[in-house]
């Protein structure tokens, strides 16, 4: 069903169209003012100022992996992450624990571990999926680089993005 | 001791040509006049660079922004990053384009801007070039404006420059008009086309309170009002910007310009704006003249960069204000309003000047303009019938 919407009626004094115009000037000139006298809030200086310390506890910045308390990178490399990543970001190149290791039972450790930067979507998904508890999405969110190369995060970096993981599943201690 | 600091310049000047006496006369005039450009150059060129920042910011400002401050303190460096990556971009000829039109089209249009510079009088004895003819050579040099836009549009030969210069063209010219013939009215009462001679008619106080500026008389604030209107157009500001709207047509007849060549259309714009701004101050708003008696001990020079600051504010006042006008309702505006307003100023400004100059006369040529004024609106509301707004696929 159409609609006809309704012309205003104008009056003489609005025809003139000069009462709009000067309600328009006085109010960029309110906004000017309200901004010279400090009034008015104005958008984050982002470098200077950064969300940083009220990032909620859920943010997802970029994908880490993470050592236990006996400084074992958690990762098992079963490459999970690497089969679910949307973008295919991650690739791990496995390798073996050789059996005088004290955590020998484990038997595969990332050999290599690369998220491609510029691919990752920071969607969780590698988090989610990861049966180790070994990769974890941390706050950082500035992530640069000069080459593409310089984008991916090899595992050296990853882990000291990740840091040490207290308290989650400890399933490979020797009591179990 | 204020008057030795008022002509400070200029003995300054006759100090630096002092150095010459006993060479011949013509080596003193050349000496003169590259003194005159040079300080008209040094003075308008940062003036550019420090309104193009200004504009910026205080345009922000109103938006409730910030603009630009990181360049230095509060981005007042910006002109210098700015000119920086102009001149070091690539200057891009496009292959069809007329080459040497191209070229010229900048460069006629700064040389246009700056040549109207010359002849306004900036301060008490201060006018670079006192030409007898001084308002008829600002107009005849500035309307050169024209072809540079227009060279700049066909030999880029691109639609969307061509289309933007015909813009420019055709507005151009409806609005030369207005703005020549109400400078008229200033000219007829002054009986001289020397702006020196015009800014010493506005000297002296009504009652020594009111300064005895023609904005403050009926047909000087009408025509003073539609010769700022007019500039704002010869000068492409918004709202009037048709010929370079960005969501039209690009940039209009800059489409095909980069570098420094881009930039230099930018300059020649904005000196085209304190050229038209300075000849409305010298027409309408008494020239350097101070707005008060007691006033009178600050430099003449500093009030005219105090009026001509004001009104750049208003220029980008406006600009952060309104939107973009369509281009017909743009030029029927300049011909069914602005051009019988102008001549309506005229004859207001001879009734002004026939019914004694003072308070009679005042009102007659008041009434004169508020029967035209009337008469003319009602004459334009058409009341045309527009048809009914529908909107046929809503629920
Ligand atoms: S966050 Fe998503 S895109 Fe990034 S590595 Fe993990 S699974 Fe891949
Ligand atoms: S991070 Fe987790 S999911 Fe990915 S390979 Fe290592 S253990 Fe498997």
């Amino acid at each position: 069903m159409a609609i006809t919407v309704p012309r205003p009626k104008l009056n003489w004094r609005e025809r003139s169209y000069l009462p709009a115009i000067v309600a328009g000037l006085a109010i960029t000139f309110k906004h000017f003012k309200n901004m010279l006298l400090g009034r008015t809030k104005v958008t984050m200086q982002y470098p200077e100022q950064k969300w940083d310390s009220s990032l909620p506890d859920h943010y997802r910045g970029a994908p880490a992996l993470v050592q236990d308390e006996d400084g074992r990178v958690r990762c098992v490399a079963c490459q999970l992450c690497e089969f679910i990543c949307p973008p295919r970001a991650i690739k791990i190149i496995p390798g073996e624990i050789p059996s005088a290791d004290r955590f020998a039972k484990v038997e595969k450790y990332p050999e290599a571990f690369d998220i491609d930067m510029i691919r990752c979507i920071f969607c969780g998904m590698c988090e989610e999926v990861c049966p180790e508890q070994a990769i974890f999405l941390r706050k950082d969110y500035a992530i640069t680089g000069f080459t593409r190369a310089d984008m991916v995060h090899h595992k050296e970096k990853l882990l000291e993005i990740g840091g040490v993981m207290h308290g989650v599943v400890l399933k490979w201690n020797e009591k179990k | 001791m204020s008057n030795s600091i008022d002509q400070v310049f200029v003995h300054a000047k006759q100090w630096l040509l002092s150095s010459l006496t006993g060479s011949p006369g013509w080596v003193v005039q050349v000496a003169s006049i590259l003194i005159n450009i040079f300080m008209l150059l040094a003075v308008f060129l940062t003036l550019f660079a420090l309104i193009s920042v200004l504009e910026r910011k205080i345009l922000a400002r109103m938006q409730n922004r910030y603009g630009p401050n990181r360049v230095g303190p509060f981005g007042l460096f910006q002109p210098i990053a700015d000119g920086i990556k102009m001149l070091i971009k690539e200057d891009i000829v496009p292959a069809r384009a007329d080459k040497i039109v191209h070229f010229l089209a900048p460069v006629l249009i700064a040389a246009v801007a700056i040549l109207t510079l010359g002849v306004i009088p900036y301060g008490r004895n201060m006018t670079p070039f006192t030409i007898d003819g001084g308002i008829l050579f600002f107009f005849a040099v500035g309307s050169a404006t024209e072809l540079a836009v227009f060279m700049a549009g066909w030999g880029s030969n691109n639609k969307f420059s061509m289309l933007g210069a015909m813009r420019a063209i055709a507005q151009m010219f409806s609005y030369e008009l207005p703005l020549i013939i109400t400078a008229l009215p200033v000219v007829m009462v002054v009986g001289s086309l020397t702006p020196d001679r015009i800014v010493a008619a506005q000297a002296g106080y009504t009652f020594d309170l009111v300064p005895r500026w023609f904005v403050f008389t009926p047909w000087g604030a009408a025509a003073f009002v539609l010769f700022f209107v007019s500039g704002l157009v010869e000068s492409n500001r918004t709202p009037f910007d048709v010929p370079e709207g960005e969501s039209e047509i690009v940039a209009g007849h800059m489409t095909e310009y980069s570098g420094f060549k881009y930039a230099t259309f930018f300059m020649a714009e904005y000196i085209g704006m304190f050229a038209v701004s300075g000849l409305a101050m010298t027409l309408f708003l008494g020239g350097w003249h101070a707005p008060a008696r007691i006033l009178e001990i600050i430099p003449s020079y500093v009030w005219f960069f105090v009026k001509l600051g004001s009104l750049l504010f208003v220029y980008i006042w406006v600009r952060g204000t309104l939107p973009r006008t369509r281009i017909d309702q743009m030029m029927n505006f300049a011909w069914k309003f602005m051009l019988p307003m102008a001549f309506t100023c005229v004859i207001a400004a001879a009734v002004w000047h026939y019914a004694g100059r003072g308070l009679r006369g005042w009102l007659w040529s008041f009434l004169v303009i508020a029967i035209v004024y009337t008469a003319l609106s009602t004459l334009l509301d058409t009341g045309r019938k527009l048809a009914p707004r529908v909107y046929r696929f809503a629920e």
